[in-house]
């Protein structure tokens, strides 16, 4: 029998040492801080070593959630949102000696992120329980690209973390796969067909986004920010329109909110309608596949005829829209969306009805609600494990706070429940669509920017996207240009997770447990 | 006694299976397409895919032994050799005295058999997960075939396939329970046999659940168009027993004329056409199977067998 203390997953954080009673809280830990003025429309504050330290006992004490960890070549940046307040912060620490304290060893979500930050920056996490390289797999010409490079040592072995027990297998998959879909390495080890352990190994779609961000001229950062992840590329334009809009100073003008969020749910109901074909056809159940991509193609080409492109990629820009949808095209879509809304009911049923595919969902994949409290998994994977966070309503921006929508949640957190509340969620985002149409303020949908005499500043947004929230955050120079951006993908805080949920599950469970996931190799890897 | 006449049918047989299967592969492929909504590839790219593969060199691993490079061949021409010996459109075959169906289900589990070792051979873990998941299926499919198999020979008094067809198309056949039982069995170990679904997803690229994909994932070039094709030939060949064995209707008897031949072909053309539509059909309203549901679903037809052999022991008539 496979020594299950071994696979435990993830190893529990170590209570923190000190017999301090509650943890610490990050918004208060923030006013003690050096308050940055520049930065909007959240507070940070510079941090020292001590208080930053402080910051990782409260994220694992669970006051507040990581939102984002990044780094740049002199110093590091922390997101977190505060729950009980309702409130996000950045804290900043400087790292003149090119190294910070882990939060890692205490708050384990911190971990691939602090792996990440010194590969790319060369900052090393103080205490950090993983020494391994994360992005960096030694073929890149250089080492630390973004910091105080230095020659590539060449690729060394990478060591997975060891499981013993007698009668186990290793199952290596990937990063070349038998379909055609994106690299990832996934190292099972299982007892027969039980996987008692699976380990992800990522990076291998690095394409080097945040290096080629920074000093980019706006228009080619926003097309850039557009190509992080295909599949949200709206909801990444948004982001990045908003934090740069933040760090300038402006807002884009009332229309161009709508018609973003507008493309926003379009792409939702779109990549919903997508999945929870695709998550079916992993069970080898293909008539839903079929029945669900006519209605995303047919979502899609109207799409195409409102803003010119099928996913609607680089049309959200910095100051606004591109272009503003003619009207017949968008009376168009108002339509589809009221012929999507009446299928639903027959997806519904055909899901519900066939006994077949209930045995594969109900029950397969579950994931605890502790742990996505943990990780703070945003996006339909932490709420159908019951966490009901939505940055339209817990962190809200133009439009949503004007719009009716309910948030899905749901408590089981098996495959069942990720399939069924992308369905209550599709059905939410119709109606969203229908009221942005029929509510579209008058006026221009674009604001130019100001090119000249720029203020130097930083913003950062967090959006929500069909995964969940995704975190931008840039720094914009004198001269209007990109000096620094980070961009999070919500995969960060789902790719661990995946590896809790196929604890127990048997191997050949594990396809359709990842597709009910479906975390983005490229937004991670960047 | 005429010699030239049932060796030319025989052959005959023999090129029409080799010709037929990937037809039959295709148009499963197409009806299923057409279900779902789909244009689906055209009936003939199974030979467009089998023409290509013949003319690529395959591709072998640094530590493939001789059994790799041999399995393709001995698991096409038990596969091929096993379709031959089932009567498609005619009765009275040369082979006819040999086609026992035990002997059939010995070919089908020896190239089954030979099929596993080669996907060990290699080592790669999805060869033997896949082989690992074909014996386990094999292991209940064969026991029930056999008790298929022993039903008719109870019914007919022979495991002589023409023998039973024979007996079958005498009047003193008539309708019995057994036979019924016999069928659901069959039908239950067919979709094991020919990784349809709900045991295994013919269509899949999902490694980590295929079964008989994940046996030929190293497979390339002519060896992988050889398996493929004795793949096609085992769709058939089930389909050939079937149609056979409970529809044995429209068969040409021996030595009849060339225009009786000719009727026997159309009509087995309809059995498996009718065959391809009932699978597409049947496999479109259905996910596929846990994979520890599976002995559950070949429990169901080991069952049916057995309760089929009892029945026949209990009462004659049934």
């Amino acid at each position: 029998m496979p020594d299950s203390s071994q696979a435990e997953f993830p190893a529990a954080p170590q209570a923190p040492s000190s017999g301090r009673d509650l943890p610490p809280s990050l918004a208060e830990l923030l006013q003690q801080g050096t308050l940055v003025v520049s930065h909007r429309p959240w507070a940070q504050a510079v941090v020292d070593p001590v208080l930053w330290q402080r910051a990782g006992e409260g994220l694992a004490g669970g006051s507040s959630s990581l939102l984002a960890l990044w780094g740049e070549p002199g110093g590091v940046h922390l997101a977190f949102w505060e729950a009980s307040e309702g409130r996000a912060g950045v804290m900043t620490l400087r790292c003149p000696n090119g190294s910070f304290p882990s939060l890692g060893q205490l708050h384990p979500p911190a971990l691939r992120l602090e792996r990440a930050i010194r590969d790319l920056f060369g900052l090393q996490p103080e205490g950090s329980t993983d020494p391994r390289p994360w992005l960096d797999h030694g073929v890149w010409e250089l080492r630390f690209p973004l910091g105080k490079s230095a020659p590539a040592v060449g690729p060394s072995p990478y060591v997975f973390l060891p499981v013993e027990g007698e009668e186990l297998h290793q199952v290596p998959v990937g990063p070349v796969h038998a379909g055609i879909i994106e690299p990832g390495h996934f190292r099972f080890t299982a007892a027969g067909e039980t996987v008692v352990r699976l380990e992800e190994r990522l990076g291998y779609v690095h394409r080097g986004v945040e290096g080629l961000l920074v000093g980019a001229e706006l228009e080619r950062a926003t097309k850039l920010a557009a190509r992080v992840s295909g599949d949200t590329t709206a909801a990444y334009s948004f982001a990045f329109a908003r934090a740069v809009e933040a760090a300038i100073g402006m807002e884009a003008p009332r229309l161009a909110d709508w018609l973003r969020a507008l493309c926003v749910e379009i792409e939702r109901v779109a990549n919903h309608l997508g999945d929870v074909g695709a998550i079916c056809n992993d069970a080898a159940f293909a008539r839903m596949q079929a029945f669900c991509a006519i209605l995303r193609e047919r979502l899609l080409r109207t799409a195409d005829t409102c803003f010119g492109h099928r996913l609607m990629m680089d049309q959200i820009v910095p100051g606004g829209m591109r272009a503003a949808p003619p009207l017949d095209a968008l009376r168009r879509l108002r339509e589809l969306t009221g012929e999507i809304a009446r299928a639903l009911p027959e997806i519904q049923e055909v899901y519900d009805s066939t006994p077949s595919l209930q045995d594969r969902v109900v029950g397969t994949g579950v994931l605890s609600r502790e742990l996505v409290n943990q990780y703070g998994c945003g996006g339909v994977i932490g709420r159908a494990s019951g966490r009901l966070f939505d940055a339209r309503r817990d962190l809200p921006y133009s439009p949503y706070p004007g719009l009716r929508f309910s948030i899905p949640v749901r408590e089981e957190g098996d495959v069942d429940a990720r399939v069924s509340l992308r369905i209550r969620e599709i059905e939410q985002s119709l109606g969203l669509i229908q009221q942005i149409i029929d509510g579209l303020p008058e006026g221009p949908s674009f604001a130019p920017l100001p090119r000249k005499n720029v203020s130097p500043g930083e913003g950062v947004a967090l959006v929500e996207g069909f995964r969940g929230d995704i975190f931008a955050w840039v720094r914009i120079d004198e001269r209007g240009r990109v000096e620094r951006c980070h961009l999070r993908d919500p995969s960060w805080f789902q790719w661990p997770l995946l590896e809790a949920a196929i604890y127990g599950n048997i191997i050949a469970d594990f396809p359709l447990c990842n597709k009910s996931f479906n975390c983005s190799y490229a937004g991670h890897d960047l | 006694m005429d010699l030239v006449r049932p060796t030319l049918v025989q052959a005959a047989q023999m090129v029409l299976v080799l010709l037929l299967a990937p037809g039959l592969t295709g148009s499963v492929r197409k009806l299923k397409a057409r279900l779902l909504g789909r244009q689906g590839p055209s009936i003939v790219q199974p030979y467009r895919d089998l023409w290509r593969l013949f003319r690529k060199s395959p591709v072998l691993a640094g530590n493939a032994s001789w059994l790799f490079r041999v399995v393709p061949y001995l698991v096409f021409a038990f596969i091929w050799l096993a379709t031959a010996l089932v009567p498609t459109f005619c009765l009275g075959l040369p082979f006819g005295p040999w086609a026992d169906l035990i002997a059939i289900t010995a070919m089908i589990g020896t190239a089954r058999f030979f099929l596993a070792l080669s996907a060990l051979d290699v080592g790669t873990s999805f060869g033997g997960i896949g082989a690992s998941r074909e014996v386990m299926i094999a292991s209940l499919a064969e026991p029930a075939m056999l008790l298929v198999v022993f039903t008719l020979a109870l019914v007919a008094g022979s495991t002589e396939l023409s023998a039973i067809t024979a007996f079958l198309l005498s009047p003193s056949a008539g309708l019995r329970v057994s036979m019924a039982l016999a069928l659901a069995a069959l039908l239950l170990i067919a979709l094991a046999e020919n990784s349809r679904l709900p045991i295994d997803n013919p269509a899949t690229h999902l490694e980590l659940t295929m079964v008989h994909e994940a046996m030929i994932l190293e497979y390339s070039g002519r060896h992988l168009a050889l398996l493929e094709w004795a793949a096609s030939l085992k769709l058939l060949l089930y389909f050939s027993l079937i149609g056979t064995i409970f529809v044995p209707w429209g068969l040409a008897k021996p030595g009849s004329s060339l225009t009786a031949y000719l009727a026997g072909g159309s009509f087995y053309l309809l059995k498996i056409g009718t065959g391809a539509i009932a699978l597409a059909i049947f496999e479109t309203g259905l996910a596929k199977m846990r994979l520890f549901r599976i002995p559950d679903f070949l429990g169901a037809a080991l069952m049916l067998g057995l309760l089929a052999t009892l029945l026949r022991f209990v009462s004659g008539s049934l």
